[in-house]
């Protein structure tokens, strides 16, 4: 009857990864290793336009100098970039001008990811661009959009039928020298969406963007470029999954927000890449650069982020908020379990005045996972009357994983008012037989708790995926009992 | 439907049920005193499943199944409730959800459906005002910040809501003022039947007043030493556990 909390923590979890199949899909796939003739190769496979190539190449050189990052609390293992693929994209006809044209295996994998690659009545309200290893294989309801002059494409198809806007914002708010993994992405990044809402236009539906690995060895790098004009709303979501594999794969990815005057932009993301199995072996690296700047007065920039998966995760999701009366927001649930580890919070830069930001971070560690939040909150000496609210949550599930808060304050304005609150707590046996006594399993019952607890971050997602987004963090979690 | 038979349970090495022997048929109420550290939690607890220490000797039956076999969550859902002593908050869940999931499992365990959103806040409605619970209570987080009478009024909500066969309410009347007890005796009574038995723990013969037990057992140094009827509650009140202490001792001695 006396149950060792460790013989719990350690029977084997139930909880098998979703996502883990590998599709048979024609790939073609170029040599191994990053050199300057494979940056050439892609720009080239693209037909991109010289200005573009010239950027890739800067960015390659440049990243040649740089070294890895080893200020986060992670432990990474060497990474060989000379055995990565860095480009990988399935075959296909070369005119994609309806569903038909789909290789019907694609379109299977879509489906049993529950990705509609078909504009389906009943999900009306969701508009995808689905992206498999390093290309865009199909965006719905562009049509629809387009007639409000909404741009939702693939971020190839940007660069040839609007390479201005491309050229105009690319790289404006993370430059290709950013830091080690931005660089990387800006030499070798293949697909990803992009994003124009014209002045003055409330997008009538959420647009999604779903990342899929599937090729063996290949590193995913896509780069996601958003720009809300004066006025304009959107709200997009980005969902991600990979098969499961031994070795670890690399996702260095991209995205840049621009949000000019009294716009408004959300963008939520259900990270959910493979994990790796319960030893800790396989799954993503997630090396994220994720940042918006509110560059219009009043305008306003939300990130969510649910982050289930991946084997490491370090991103950052950042809003510079340069607008007088900009509004910058961050709500995270992160949850690290078995080996994973996970370095993730935000930047809040305040340079306008009056600008407002509210940081709400739930990291959930369980197994040996290793949970940490790093913010920055940053006021420069011009942002009169700045406020900042930070609330760092940590909840433990067992007493072999760890939660670790690194908030950071740089604060050049007396006027300024910075709070920051941190809670840590675990889930009590008490509280889980008193679920037992009325009848509700272990399970269910880590699963009530933690999503009461995430309930203020999952409340900000989009409505359809609110639930699904519940039911991850319940599976993330199951036999993790403590 | 309960029968407890020359049940030890050991805490730690320490032994603190000595060999626990009790009947209960469907319909009794049971009532069950004795002086603190007599191990009448410990009872409680194993009853209802918590791991909390080993079970050295004895069965405990329940409808013919070996109830120490069971896990808590199925305990529950076979109609054993437990009235905490000391109900747990858990907060960021909130009573509505909390219920709602408890029900419906029980609901499946029976083959029955889930109830609809609007036939669940029906049932919720119901059974508050059967036991004169606030109805702003069952919109906050389970327990969390509840005064001492609110927690022990939602556990009789509690139990309402899931209309156990057998309901052990563990010290449910401490710390509660006169009219708390009133409306916890009360919800005890309208949830009675005929078919349906309770254990009450309780170290004071004043919710005995209200909740009128068929047996009383006095518990000592994890054995009962005393079974009568309810009259020996009156008699405990009158005369307190020093004379039930001193007797134990002179048995033994002799």
């Amino acid at each position: 009857m006396e149950k060792e909390q460790d013989s719990i923590l350690d029977e084997v979890t139930s909880g098998e990864y979703k996502y883990g199949f590998h599709s048979d899909i024609e790939t073609e796939k170029i040599q191994k290793g990053l050199n300057e003739d494979v940056v050439r190769i892609i720009s080239a496979k693209k037909n991109e336009p010289e200005w573009l190539l010239e950027f890739r190449l800067k960015a390659y050189r440049h990243w040649l100098t740089m070294k890895m990052p080893v200020w986060p609390n992670l432990r990474i293992p060497e990474i060989n970039y000379q055995e990565i693929i860095f480009y990988a994209a399935p075959k296909q006809r070369p005119a994609l001008n309806s569903i038909d044209d789909i290789d019907p295996e694609l379109k299977r994998t879509f489906d049993k990811l529950g990705i509609p690659l078909i504009e389906q009545a009943h999900l009306a309200g969701v508009a995808v661009d689905a992206v498999m290893d390093s290309v865009s294989v199909k965006t719905t309801f562009k049509e629809t959009l387009a007639e409000m002059g909404i741009i939702f494409c693939s971020f190839s198809d940007a660069v040839k039928e609007y390479p201005e806007l491309v050229r105009r914002y690319m790289g404006t708010v993370v430059p290709y020298t950013d830091n080690f993994f931005a660089t990387l992405n800006s030499a070798v990044f293949s697909d990803g969406s992009f994003c124009y809402i014209p002045k003055g236009v409330r997008c009538p539906m959420e647009l999604s963007t779903y990342f899929r690995i599937n090729a063996a060895n290949t590193g995913q790098f896509e780069r996601t470029l958003l720009i809300a004009d004066e006025e304009a709303y959107v709200s997009y979501l980005e969902g991600c999954t990979a098969p499961q594999r031994d070795e670890n794969q690399l996702h260095a990815a991209i995205v840049e927000i621009i949000a000019e005057k009294n716009a408004e932009v959300k963008y939520s993301t259900v990270q959910n890449w493979y994990p790796g199995n319960k030893e800790g072996k396989g799954g993503i690296f997630n090396f994220v650069t994720k940042r918006g700047i509110c560059r219009g007065e009043s305008s306003k920039i939300s990130w969510t982020q649910i982050e289930t998966g991946s084997a490491i995760t370090w991103k950052y999701p950042s809003c510079i908020l340069r607008g007088d009366n900009s509004i910058g927001e961050f709500y995270s649930v992160a949850v690290t379990n078995n080996h994973q580890q996970a370095d993730t919070g935000t930047k809040m830069i305040h340079i306008g005045k009056n600008t407002k930001s509210t940081i709400v971070s739930k990291g959930i560690s369980a197994g040996r996972g290793q949970n940490s939040y790093r913010g920055l909150v940053k006021v420069l000496k011009n942002a009169t009357n700045a406020r900042n609210y930070s609330q760092c949550d940590s909840l433990l599930l067992g007493d072999k994983c760890g939660a670790h808060t690194f908030p950071y304050l740089e604060v050049d304005n007396q006027s300024a008012i910075v709070e920051h609150e941190a809670t840590t707590s675990r889930i009590g046996e008490d509280q889980i037989f008193y679920c037992n006594q009325r009848g509700i399993s272990t399970e269910d019952a880590i699963g009530l708790i933690v999503n009461g607890y995430a309930r203020e971050v999952i409340n900000k997602l989009p409505m359809e995926f609110a639930v699904e987004a519940q039911k991850l963090l319940q599976i993330s979690l199951e036999g993790s009992v403590g | 439907m309960l029968v407890i038979d020359n049940l030890k349970v050991a805490i730690n090495g320490k032994n603190i049920l000595k060999g626990i022997s009790l009947k209960i048929r469907p319909g009794e109420i049971h009532a069950i005193m004795g002086p603190n550290g007599s191990g009448k939690s410990t009872l409680a607890a194993v009853l209802a499943g918590r791991e909390l220490g080993v079970v050295t000797g004895g069965t405990v039956t329940y409808y013919g199944k070996n109830l120490l076999e069971m896990a808590a969550e199925d305990r529950a859902k076979e109609g054993i409730f437990l009235g905490f002593q000391y109900p747990i908050e858990i907060p960021g869940v909130s009573m509505v959800n909390f219920m709602k999931t408890a029900v419906n499992e029980h609901r499946k365990h029976k083959g029955l459906d889930p109830l609809s959103a609007s036939d669940f806040l029906k049932l919720m409605r119901e059974k508050k005002e059967l036991v004169e619970i606030d109805s702003k209570l069952a919109n906050r987080s389970v327990n969390e910040g509840f005064s001492g009478g609110e927690k022990k009024k939602n556990e009789i909500f509690q139990m309402a809501m899931l209309e156990p066969k057998l309901a052990i309410l563990d010290e449910t009347d401490s710390g509660l003022d006169i009219d708390a007890l009133r409306i916890v005796a009360n919800g005890v009574n309208k949830i009675k039947r005929a078919d349906n038995s309770f254990i009450v723990i309780t170290h004071y013969q004043r919710l005995l007043d209200y909740i009128v037990p068929d047996v009383v057992h006095v518990l000592y140094d994890g054995r009962i030493v005393k079974t009568a009827g309810k009259e020996l509650a009156l008699e405990l009140e009158e005369k307190g556990y020093d004379w039930i202490k001193k007797e134990v001792e002179n048995n033994i001695l002799v």
